[in-house]
């Protein structure tokens, strides 16, 4: 059954203070997740204190000057700084985003950082992406021809074209799907809303000779059809997309085949 | 620790290509549930305070009885298709799910037949 409480060994503890205020500045609190695979200990919650004044204004600035200047342990992953490689993501403030798209003011009080929700930890605010990666790679995400490869390139009409907005522009940062009852529940089988986006990108691009193809690796009760429109797909992501859309058009597409 | 690559875990036993079927039929008993559903408000609205040989009289109605039987059938398919959405969401032990996905079938065909028995013996009973 699914497990409400968690585990002995996953209870969070009450962790260290670093950098308490020694003088006037413009102080944001942090508290922030941290476990570390290489002691027995419990996860805890440390907690920073950065002042804003000598620092950027995003979540993502506060974590590398905690990093930088503060605690070097500290673990988590980003790379672009500016919301293009879905790196950064985590849950902040309660809801999944990413930390570099996250300013500091937008949230009242301290700063409650932990990771993306419902996947393994490998450490501090760093899940374990394999089964999300490979459940991409599982939808084939790349373009599908049995005809000739022209020379030059395949072409797409403007129309056909638009299809692909809000959808081309996922970065795959997993804000979604770690934010779907569903997906937590099921994850090894459904495949949650990023992935559904992307399959739904390549099943409606127009030259994609795949679609039928495409459409029978989906339909089946847990990889497609555990989505419930509960929509807290479209509400987390950071880019604005609806993977709750994508999905609902995916199941219009199954049906359009057999009425 | 199982040695698979995580490929081989998400593909899994492949697709069952099926999903869509319990997709329509859930919309399509929804659909008859809501206009069967204001029918059976109207059925019990007008026989209030009615004695057992009114209802009777009533149900001998052929059109009253079959949207009555109709409304028996899409309704226990439709909780038989909500239920096993329920059990797959939550039940992840393989042979508890298969124990429940059946009772669930068990109880709605029993809650089927036994009101469809209910309605013919009112709508034909002497
Ligand atoms: S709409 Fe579907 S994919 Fe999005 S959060 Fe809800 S169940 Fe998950
Ligand atoms: S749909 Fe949005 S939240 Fe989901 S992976 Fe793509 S960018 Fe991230
Ligand atoms: S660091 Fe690249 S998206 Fe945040």
């Amino acid at each position: 059954m699914v497990q409400l409480t968690l585990p002995k060994n996953s209870k969070i503890s009450q962790g260290k203070t670093w950098n308490r205020p020694d003088r006037e500045g413009d102080w944001k609190e942090l508290k922030v997740y941290r476990w570390s695979p290489d002691d027995d200990d419990n996860p805890r919650i440390d907690t920073y204190f950065v002042d804003q004044k000598q620092c950027g204004p995003m979540v993502l600035d506060a974590l590398l000057k905690i990093k930088n200047e503060i605690d070097p342990t500290l673990t988590f992953r980003r790379s672009c700084r500016e919301g293009i490689c879905g790196s950064c993501s985590m849950n902040i403030d309660g809801t999944n985003t990413l930390a570099c798209l996250k300013g500091m003011d937008e949230v009242s009080g301290a700063v409650k950082i932990y990771p993306l929700p419902h996947m393994e930890v490998i450490k501090d605010l760093v899940p374990d992406m394999s089964n999300f990666y490979a459940q991409h790679r599982s939808i084939e995400p790349w373009l599908k021809t049995d005809t000739a490869t022209p020379p030059g390139e395949w072409k797409q009409s403007r129309d056909d074209r638009e299809k692909l907005d809000g959808l081309y522009e996922c970065i795959l940062c997993a804000c979604c799907s770690a934010s779907c009852p569903s997906y937590w529940w099921n994850s090894d089988r459904y495949l949650g809303p990023a992935i559904l986006l992307q399959a739904y990108r390549w099943v409606i691009d127009s030259r994609d000779e795949a679609t039928g193809e495409r459409l029978d690796n989906l339909e089946d009760p847990f990889r497609l059809y555990r989505c419930h429109t509960i929509m807290n797909c479209a509400k987390a992501c950071p880019k604005g997309l609806s993977p709750a859309k994508a999905i609902a058009e995916l199941k219009k597409l199954m049906v359009e085949r057999r009425v | 620790m199982a040695m698979r690559t995580p490929l081989k875990t998400a593909r899994h036993l492949g697709s069952a290509k099926e999903g869509a079927d319990h997709f329509w039929k859930q919309r399509i008993t929804a659909v008859a549930n809501l206009f069967l559903g204001l029918f059976l408000v109207w059925l019990i609205a007008s026989l209030i305070g009615a004695d057992h040989a009114t209802v009777k009289a009533k149900l001998a109605d052929p059109l009253i009885a079959l949207a009555l039987l109709a409304l028996i059938i899409s309704g226990t398919i439709h909780m038989r298709l909500g239920m096993q959405t329920i059990i797959e969401d939550y039940v992840h032990t393989e042979a508890s799910k298969i124990v429940l996905l059946m009772l669930n079938t068990f109880f709605a065909a029993f809650v089927a037949l036994a009101s469809i028995f209910a309605i013919l013996k009112l709508s034909f009973g002497a």
